[in-house]
């Protein structure tokens, strides 16, 4: 909200954020200043175009790819060639068309785990949060629970319950990675309801639901966005990692992290096998930290 | 009042120019500042947040790393502080000028204890040993009328009182003497009763070690009760300089005649309406042109001289009482006292209106009745927040005082964006 | 302070028992028979004889409520039973498998605090030099590659390549194993033991080193723009006196909490880690345990790192109270 603030905020006393801010920021929409912050940064900007690149290769793969996932050649664990652009695997499947599939492997998860635990945690960090007392204890040692227990030990122990298809992949990752979003929703409600205004809002007899929905929420948002970006990078980064273990998504769909740990007895003959799903991982979770990063900025530019 | 001669200058500023730059534009804090400090006297900056008096203090001590100096000259014992290398001006900071800042409770370290950071003063400058700078700290507590001074310089800020923190921070600021104490808004995070007994410690203070204080504030009544000569600033520039009695009695800008009529006194509660100053304080990017304060002014002529040419700050009476106003000889006369006699005859839906008409439609300047317009103070909300809106018309209710308190909730709108900071509205509250 | 050690000692206690409870029941929804497993595998036709001398053995035939309490009983005694696999006792198996995951951890941890820190406040301090727009990038790049990833691609260039290009032999690391096992004063590799221990350190730091470097350079910011850091200017002390004097301390206190959950991280990222350069630790035999249905060990080792984990951030929240005044631990409040 600040606008006119220099370079060294404190500089100036700190109620002239306000003052000086206040006409331009009446002008011209929160919105607007933040997606003009967010374009100035160019690692964030590299990142969303490397999001939006994904979705497309993800919608478009079946066109994009030159051969199916299960077509194979005669042609075993060969390097890039003109005929294959990434090589071919151990069973002489096309890497470049299977890494294009894995796309869509990595945003279908990606995002719906994402929204699942964004889901459980808002609901869980609200209810402890605004209500506090037991149902905040209750919530908390819940969190406490699923932290004490190491995250991979708890996914592969889960994943050996629930199967091994992508669904439960999602639900796997969406059941265990809700912690952070219910800290960090908590944590914004805790400091956020002793403010003045919540509490004018109660005076006026605002429903509790109104009070959560329209007054405290919306201000808890900046920290969910950018967790929630980030989030989805992680989220292909803990798929990549059961698929490592032999509990995430099984054969033959082309995940990355399958295709990773499929290549892992191949470094030193056919290095590529392991490269081009693992450059395509690293490339896909950069993007998402890129812009996260740049949200916040944007979002908060005090705390850059 | 301490009569000013050429010796005993301490401090001169000249034509000082600073700038932020920012992602938005060049912030211009400080537009053309010159004033002298002399030793022993209590010279006070005044002026609404954001006009640039905390940044040229700051500037003074070079605290501010971002900050471009354009222009002017920090004329210290006659030697320029701007010119000066890092070296040899850090062994001014502290020793020569000290400076106490706004808010103690983020001013002071949280994770040392109180007597290490003040004694940290002495051994800087000092180069004395870690026991000797513990008695030191214990005997600047002492001064300052901490009790238990010993016991008190072993604790953490975090275990003192407000005021008791302050007195903390004006115990390090003294520690080596200085020459000239820059207090900051001393006293505007405190309680109202602890902010009398820190000014008192501050101005006993200034006589034991015979040092200048320059006071910044935007609380006219701390002014009045301890500046010898006091400058007004606004938008980065000074509209007014003289002798607290010129500032207070002999008026000569308006937008000084703003702070004074939206000042509440004790003397006539009740009675006189509070006049805040219609608008909110101007970006420090694109000033207006002309005069910056113009477009809130209320004897602003536009078009004419005032939205065309800047006006210089001129001497106008006496041998230093200088205004920046192009009109100020035509204020003598115009006293805070008819400016709310004119205002309290103004109905509140008139002044509703007059917050719609622009200010060029009160061209009453000369014709002696100038037309009173009511902006409702307003805390700083710019979340247009329903919930914020609402409660933000409350509080701003009461604090308008004995003015118009029919005003509704959807009348306040219309004076949005009102002024954010209109001094001491908490006073009127 | 000592009551409120007391009282998050007893904290634990409720944390393991849910944690491991819920392990414990999530097992035997596994799909398949503890028994067959154990007699060697779910796919070979077993004499049912066999399978009831299991079943008995192991008390699997009792209702799963009176296994648990039985697990507890034993549990409560730090009976750990023995593997369903091999029969040696999970006692056994801890002891030496904790000793190796510890002396990886220590390495990692070093490292991280060590490297994440420094390059954290450097960054910080040269806001918007190269270097620090470097650190960006790199701790970006560093928590956006998965673990194993970056295990095969270090394996690749100081391993695989040295090899192939007949590199001297002081460059060549090795990427699988233990190695000779050689130390001192517990966790000093002697020997050749440090070609086994670098690379699988290093990729066990990463993630947790990147995130401390951001942290760090983010506390540090955060610092260097409070007012306290002007006041020590205005008192006249030099900017690197301002720095370490009055910085350091403010910018660690948000990073030492960072530790305390990394603890978590590292321990999560061993899994990986170990599997990848196959260490024999408690992540690695933790995977294995899963995959093989071997309930005792799994709920053995977890319970050790569970407790681990919490004893050391009871460590680490006492460790925060000393770097800031303002926590007196046990009021449960700070101003």
């Amino acid at each position: 909200m600040t606008l006119t603030e220099p370079a060294a905020p404190g500089a100036i006393e700190g109620s002239s954020d306000f003052t000086g801010g206040l006409d331009i920021a009446a002008a011209r929409p929160l919105r607007v200043d933040v997606w003009r912050r967010f374009k100035r940064n160019r690692l964030a900007m590299v990142g969303l175009v490397l999001v939006v690149l994904l979705v497309l290769v993800a919608i478009f793969a079946p066109w994009i790819a030159p051969y199916g996932i299960t077509e194979r050649s005669s042609d075993f664990r060969q390097g890039p060639s003109s005929d294959h652009w990434f090589g071919t695997d151990g069973i002489g499947r096309d890497v470049f068309s299977r890494v294009v599939n894995g796309a869509r492997v990595s945003v279908r998860i990606g995002f719906l785990a994402t929204a699942m635990s964004l889901i459980l945690g808002l609901v869980l960090g609200c209810l402890g949060g605004y209500f506090g007392g037991i149902t905040d204890t209750l919530v908390m040692r819940l969190t406490d629970v699923f932290l004490a227990i190491p995250y991979t030990v708890l996914a592969v122990a889960i994943a050996t319950v629930v199967g091994r298809s992508i669904n439960s992949v999602i639900l796997i990752i969406g059941l265990t990675g809700w912690l952070g979003i219910a800290r960090i929703v908590r944590a914004s409600f805790l400091s956020l309801k002793r403010l003045e205004y919540v509490e004018a809002a109660h005076a006026l007899g605002f429903s509790r639901s109104r009070i959560i929905m329209r007054h405290i929420l919306p201000n808890a948002l900046q920290p969910i966005i950018v967790y929630g970006t980030i989030a989805v990078g992680s989220v292909i980064l803990t798929e990549a990692a059961l698929s490592f273990l032999g509990v995430g998504v099984q054969e033959p769909t082309p995940a990355w992290g399958l295709m990773v740990a499929q290549g892992k007895g191949n470094l030193v003959n056919a290095p590529h096998l392991m490269f081009f799903p693992g450059a395509a991982i690293f490339l896909t979770v950069l993007a998402f930290v890129f812009i996260g990063d740049g949200l916040r900025d944007a979002l908060d530019p005090k705390l850059k | 009042m301490s009569s000013v001669t050429g010796d005993d200058v301490l401090l001169s500023v000249r034509d000082l120019r600073a700038v932020f730059e920012t992602d938005d534009g060049v912030v211009r804090a400080v537009d053309g500042v010159s004033f002298d400090v002399s030793r022993g006297e209590v010279f006070s900056i005044v002026g609404e947040s954001g006009s640039g008096k905390s940044v040229t203090a700051m500037t003074i001590l070079g605290l501010l790393p971002t900050i471009k100096i354009h222009s002017g000259e920090i004329l210290w014992k006659g030697t320029d502080l701007l010119t000066l290398p890092e070296v040899d001006r850090r062994k001014v900071r502290g020793s020569e000028i000290a400076m106490i800042f706004q808010d103690p409770l983020t001013a002071l370290n949280p994770v040392h204890t109180v007597g290490r950071q003040i004694g940290e003063m002495a051994r800087i400058h000092e180069g004395i040993s870690k026991g000797q700078a513990f008695e030191r700290a214990v005997e600047m507590l002492d001064l300052v009328g901490i009790p238990e001074p010993r016991k008190r310089a072993k604790m953490y800020p975090h275990e003192f009182s407000g005021g008791m923190r302050q007195r903390a921070m004006i115990a390090m600021a003294i520690t080596c003497k200085p020459d000239l104490l820059i207090a900051d808004e001393p006293t505007t995070a405190l309680d109202v009763t602890v902010q009398a007994q820190v000014l008192d410690v501050l101005i006993s203070i200034k006589d034991e070690i015979n040092s200048a204080i320059t006071l910044i504030t935007h609380d006219l009544g701390v002014v009045a009760g301890l500046a010898d000569r006091v400058m007004v600033m606004y938008a980065g520039r000074q509209v007014e300089l003289g002798t607290t009695d010129e500032i207070f009695y002999e008026t000569r800008h308006p937008y000084t005649l703003g702070l004074l009529a939206s000042l509440p006194r004790l003397d006539d509660m009740g009675d006189e309406p509070l006049v805040p100053i219609v608008g909110s304080p101007p970006s420090l990017i694109n000033k207006p042109s002309g005069c910056p304060f113009h477009p809130r002014c209320r004897f602003s002529r536009v078009p004419g001289l005032c939205n065309t040419e800047v006006p210089e700050l001129r001497l106008i009476t006496g041998d230093a009482h200088r205004s920046a106003c192009h009109y100020a000889e035509e204020l003598e006369g115009v006293s805070v006292e008819s400016l709310r006699e004119s205002v309290d005859v103004v109905s509140a839906a008139e002044m509703a209106d007059a917050l719609l008409i622009d200010v060029a439609a009160a061209e009453a300047l000369g014709a002696g009745e100038p037309v009173g317009s009511g902006g409702l103070p307003d805390p700083d909300s710019d979340s247009g927040n329903g919930a914020a809106a609402v409660g933000g018309a409350a509080v701003g209710g009461a604090a308008a005082g004995a003015g118009p308190g029919e005003v509704t909730g959807t009348d306040r709108l219309v004076g949005d964006p009102a002024p954010a900071d209109v001094p001491d509205r908490g006073d009127g509250a | 302070m000592t009551s409120y050690i007391i009282r998050r000692l007893l904290l634990i206690i409720p944390t393991v028992f849910v944690a491991l409870s819920f392990l414990f029941f999530l097992f035997f929804l596994l799909p398949g028979d503890p028994a067959s497993l154990i007699a060697g595998g779910a796919n070979r036709a077993i004499d049912q004889g066999v399978l009831d001398r299991i079943n008995a053995r192991y008390g699997l035939n009792d209702p799963i409520p009176v296994q648990f309490v039985h697990y507890w009983q034993r549990t409560i005694q730090w009976d750990l039973g023995e593997s369903f696999l091999n029969r040696r006792s999970v006692n056994e198996i801890l002891g030496e498998r904790s000793i190796n995951s510890i002396r990886l951890g220590i390495w990692a941890i070093l490292i991280e605090i060590i490297v994440g820190i420094a390059v954290g406040l450097l960054a910080a301090i040269r806001r918007y030099s190269i270097a620090d727009k470097l650190t960006t990038i790199i701790t970006a790049g560093a928590s956006a590659v998965p673990v194993f990833v970056l295990g095969f691609v270090l394996q690749y260039l100081f391993a695989v390549q040295p090899n192939k290009l007949g590199w001297p032999e002081w460059t060549k690391l090795r990427t699988s194993g233990l190695g000779p096992d050689t130390w001192t004063f517990f966790f000093i590799p002697t020997g050749e033991q440090w070609r086994y221990l670098i690379l699988p350190a290093i990729t066990l730091a990463s993630v947790s080193t990147a995130l401390l470097a951001r942290m760090t350079r983010g506390s540090m910011l955060e610092v260097l723009r409070a007012d306290y850091m002007r006041t020590a200017r205005s008192k006249g002390l030099g900017e690197r006196d301002v720095v370490i004097r009055h910085g350091l301390r403010n910018a660690m206190l948000p990073v030492v909490t960072l530790i305390g959950i990394d603890f978590g991280t590292v321990i999560g990222v061993a899994v990986l880690t170990e599997t990848t350069f196959s260490w024999p630790g408690l992540g690695s035999e933790i995977v294995q345990a899963v995959g093989q249905r071997d309930l005792p060990v799994l709920l053995g080792l977890t319970l050790a790192v569970v407790l681990a984990y919490a004893l050391i951030n009871l460590v680490v929240d006492l460790s925060y109270a000393w770097f800031d005044p303002r926590i007196r631990l046990g009021e449960g409040e700070n101003s």
